[in-house]
């Protein structure tokens, strides 16, 4: 029996994303049109082109650095809604435990002078910790985790505005530059950033980003760790009766997803890349957009680097909108579609099966009346 | 006469990754009459009435209603059609009232509004006319599986199928309720609805059926009037050899006790009495003990308490001379206890997860599977794992160790589960309605796999809602009535007549723990 490539797994997956990333931008450019049909393809183009606007190649490399560095926290914070998710639970609180790391990271290098290792390991740590919170009142009082991860989201956003508000500029609201005050706590670069034409942002995260996927990929894929998640996610009642500990399981793989988003937050914010705004009163976003990077990755490690770089360069691409024809919101508001629809990837999936068999029944039938004539 | 057939099925090829799920299969269901469908497992019964139901397409054949030929794309086609389907294994939305799966999507409306009180009204009705009892507004997950299988036919019925489709509705019914579903199907019949009957039972088919038609692996064996046949000719046609009905068994060789149970209570999910009272007994080394009783009765409930899938209310459990009342589940596997469980979807398979997975359920973090540093998962081990329990308990599917188990047809996914548990050689298993779904070679498989077991020394503890299976495999009955044990009885000597007697409660003599 021929094999149908289609009816592959990995191939629908890509395809399906594919679909649903042009889908957004299809969806993207129609609200431009009906917003001022004037700059509308100018726009579209100007959000897929991001650094590309730029004609000189240097320049063009720099820039792709900035959007790379900005891809980075949101791989993480995929892998951490991506692995919560493998074990059935929807890790919203990513959001949260992002916003922690960042204040654990900001206030270790600026409060305490750490270096950076220890001021990442800081991050991981605390982002564990507060995934571990969603994951005891969970696993002990049957409390939702989504219920739980969006109230502790408010909670770490204002927590971590009260703890930053002590190492910010006197000036503003913005805490103040790692760079000039304690440049021992910024991630080293090892040389990288002469690939990007001295991009002084471009770090060794980069790589250790990547190698995280990767080492997620394993432990989903090959390790008695990844097997019970899994059965956990894929049945529960199921893993009980094999004698997994649930419990165990649930805040063990809640610590896990924390512990990534605020590994994220530190590779962010440990290249001086940005600094935090102490009366910020909503939870970054990077957290919410690790959800469309996880789905439109198919839930796979390796598709998450994918996704999350696609992602991040719809966001960059949205400042070079001409903000004298659209209000500069637009920005936000095409990046937020596209990612809307990049959501889409199982429906896809569905369809996408359903119009494969249809084509199939039809050849079968069509080969048939062939064959009786 | 053409038109005197309410469907036909034309030369169906349905093909999967892997397998020819039917092929070439001609079916020709007469008006009103009751057709049996009879094959191994596997055999292709459910893809066959899927088919029917519109859930698969198939590759080639033609499908005919009364003669005009029909495009059955979905089940709303079918539905249209007047066709209606009683899963093996339930579609109902386990967390719904009985009464809202059965309207589910053919909900009655007045003026715009959900109008339950008709379909309650319509639905008690249906429920009284066929003898079907159900409580309306309890929800699925709380209620018993031969009530959720009542709601399903019910389901059918509220639509006004005339051609309804059973996918083995006995495997899961008591003896009792059995007589009674036959008796419903006569009464369909009489009202002019056809049938297509699917079970492995072929007393059942025997019974009710006009004709029989059997699979084997896929292809078409033939079509036989019931009155002209006999069991013995269908199980030929079915497996292509004589199958023997009953085991064989030398005398029990009893040992220690191997488990305990003192004063065992287990509160009830469904109400507010106990489902498990105050029971005690005792099961040892190398016999089979056998807990009989009609469906409900606290059995499912004593075996979860002793598993550890429910907490217990109070009693103790001892299992091979320790305490394990508060141990974990895997402390009580790893010491030796296994459990087939009454419920597989639920408790006895990850449905996502590959065969070869699934045999590892219990062992995976052993050093045997994965390594101690790191934890990296031997496939090799596992796989060849798969295809050692593959061969030897005859598990069938379409891609080996690698078939995702949710794709098998449902006999060979309990047969996997059986695989796993008895492979273990556990010191007690725990073997609730094991046989299941399985066809009959399988049936006498399984059967003489739990004497070997008996004959290595080994414990049995069985639930069983069949009468004939009780009297034949164990060596010592418990009968459990309202979540008492009633009576302890010896199966050479009881009849067939007294244990109903005693599992309906009219009967009960002192049980010594
Ligand atoms: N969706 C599917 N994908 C792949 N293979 C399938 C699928 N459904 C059924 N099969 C395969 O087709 C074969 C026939 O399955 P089917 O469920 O029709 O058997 P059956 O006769 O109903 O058996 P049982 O008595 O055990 O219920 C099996 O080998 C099964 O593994
Ligand atoms: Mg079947």
């Amino acid at each position: 029996m021929k094999k149908n490539i289609l009816k592959s797994d990995g191939v629908q997956a890509v395809i399906a994303s594919l679909i649903c990333v042009v889908l957004g931008v299809f969806v993207g450019y129609v609200i431009l049109l009906i917003i001022n049909p004037d700059g509308a393809f100018e726009a579209i183009v100007a959000v897929l082109k991001n650094f590309m606007t730029y004609s000189r190649p240097d320049s063009q490399l720099r820039y792709f650095g900035n959007t790379l560095v900005k891809t980075i926290p949101l791989i993480l914070c995929s892998l951490s809604i991506l692995f919560a998710y493998k074990a059935g639970l929807f890790n919203i609180g990513a959001a949260g435990q992002y916003c922690v790391g960042i204040c654990a990271s900001l206030y270790a290098a600026l409060a305490w002078g750490w270096s950076w290792l220890p001021c990442l390991l800081l991050a991981v740590i605390v982002g564990g910790i507060y995934g571990s919170l969603v994951g005891l009142l969970k696993a002990y009082f049957n409390v939702n985790e989504v219920i739980s991860g969006i109230m502790l989201n408010w909670i770490g956003l204002y927590l971590t505005n009260m703890i930053l508000s002590a190492v910010k500029e006197e000036a503003s609201p913005y805490t103040i530059n790692i760079r000039t005050a304690n440049p021992d706590a910024l991630i080293p670069s090892l040389g990288l950033e002469q690939l990007f034409n001295n991009n002084q942002y471009i770090t060794i995260a980069i790589p250790l980003a990547i190698i995280i996927a990767f080492i997620v990929y394993i432990i989903l894929d090959k390790t008695r760790m990844g097997y019970e998640i899994k059965a956990t996610g894929f049945n529960k009642d199921a893993a009980k009766y094999a004698g997994m500990a649930e419990k165990k399981n649930i805040i063990m793989t809640l610590v896990i997803a924390g512990s990534l988003a605020g590994m994220g937050a530190a590779f962010l914010y440990l290249t001086g890349f940005e600094q935090y705004i102490v009366t910020s009163s909503q939870v970054p976003s990077m957290g919410f957009n690790g959800i469309a990077a996880a789905f439109l990755g198919g839930l796979n490690p390796i598709g998450a680097i994918f996704s999350s770089f696609f992602i991040q360069h719809i966001s960059s691409g949205g400042a070079y909108v001409d903000k004298s024809i659209y209000a500069s919101q637009i920005s936000d508001l095409i990046a937020a579609v596209i990612i809307y629809l990049c959501g889409f990837v199982f429906f896809m999936k569905v369809v996408m099966n359903n119009m494969i068999a249809k084509r199939e029944a039809n050849k079968a039938k069509t080969g048939k009346e062939g064959g009786e004539n | 006469m053409e038109d005197a057939y309410a469907v036909e099925m034309l030369h169906i090829t349905k093909k999967f990754p892997g397998i020819i799920a039917n092929d070439d299969v001609t079916l020709r269901l007469k008006k009103g009459e009751i057709h049996a469908l009879l094959g191994e497992n596997g055999a292709g019964k459910s893809t066959l009435m899927s088919v029917l139901f519109g859930l698969y397409q198939p590759e080639e054949g033609i499908i005919k209603k009364d003669g005009v030929e029909v495009k059955i794309k979905d089940p709303n086609d079918a539905n249209a059609l007047g066709i209606g389907m009683v899963h093996q294994h339930f579609k109902l939305v386990e967390c719904f009232s009985v009464l809202d799966n059965i309207i589910l999507g053919a909900e009655p409306l007045k003026k715009g509004f959900l109008d339950k009180a008709t379909a309650k009204d319509k639905i008690l009705d249906l429920s009284k006319r066929y003898g079907l009892e159900v409580e309306p507004d309890a929800i699925v997950e709380d209620i018993t599986v031969g009530m959720q299988q009542r709601a399903e036919i019910l389901k059918m019925l509220y639509r006004d199928n005339e051609i309804l489709i059973f996918d083995e509705p006995t495997a899961v019914l008591t003896p009792q309720e059995i007589k009674e579903l036959m008796m419903i199907m006569r009464n369909l019949k009489a009202e002019g609805k056809s049938i297509l009957f699917i079970s492995h039972k072929l007393n059942e088919i025997m019974e009710v059926a006009d004709r029989c038609t059997v699979l084997r692996r896929g292809k078409y064996v033939g079509t036989v009037e019931t009155k002209d046949t006999s069991m013995e000719e269908l199980s030929a046609m079915m497996v292509g050899r004589d199958v023997n009905f009953h085991v064989e068994k030398k005398p029990a060789h009893i040992g220690d006790a191997v488990l305990k149970v003192s004063n065992l209570t287990v509160a009830s999910k469904r109400h507010k009495n106990d489902a498990v009272k105050n029971v005690s007994f005792e099961v040892h080394a190398g016999e089979i003990v056998c807990i009989a009783g009609i469906d409900g009765n606290g059995q499912s409930e004593l075996v979860y308490g002793l598993t550890g899938l429910e907490p217990i209310k109070s009693g103790k459990i001892e299992f091979l001379n320790e305490d394990v009342t508060k141990r974990s589940i895997r402390h009580k596997t790893e010491k030796g206890m296994a459990h087939i469980p009454e419920d597989r979807h639920k408790y006895g398979l990850v449905l996502d997860y590959t065969l070869a997975d699934n045999f590892i359920l219990q062992t995976y973090y052993q050093n045997t599977y994965s390594t101690k540093f790191g934890g990296f998962m031997k496939r090799d081990a596992i796989i060849k794992n798969a295809e050692k329990i593959i061969e030897k308990y005859d598990v069938r599917s379409s891609q080996g160790p690698n078939t995702i188990v949710r794709s098998m047809s449902g006999g060979n996914q309990q047969k996997a589960i059986i695989g796993r548990e008895i492979d273990r050689e556990p010191e007690l298993l725990i073997a609730v309605q094991p046989t299941r779904g399985l066809d009959i070679g399988a049936i006498e498989y399984i059967h003489s796999q739990l004497v070997k077991q008996r004959d290595e020394g080994k414990a049995v503890l069985l639930i069983s809602l069949e009468l004939e299976e009780v009297l034949d495999v164990s060596d010592r009955i418990l009968v459990m009535y309202e979540g008492e044990i009633v009576g302890e009885l010896d199966p050479h000597t009881v009849s067939e007549e007294e244990l109903g007697l005693y599992m309906a409660g009219a009967k009960r003599n002192e049980v010594k723990a």
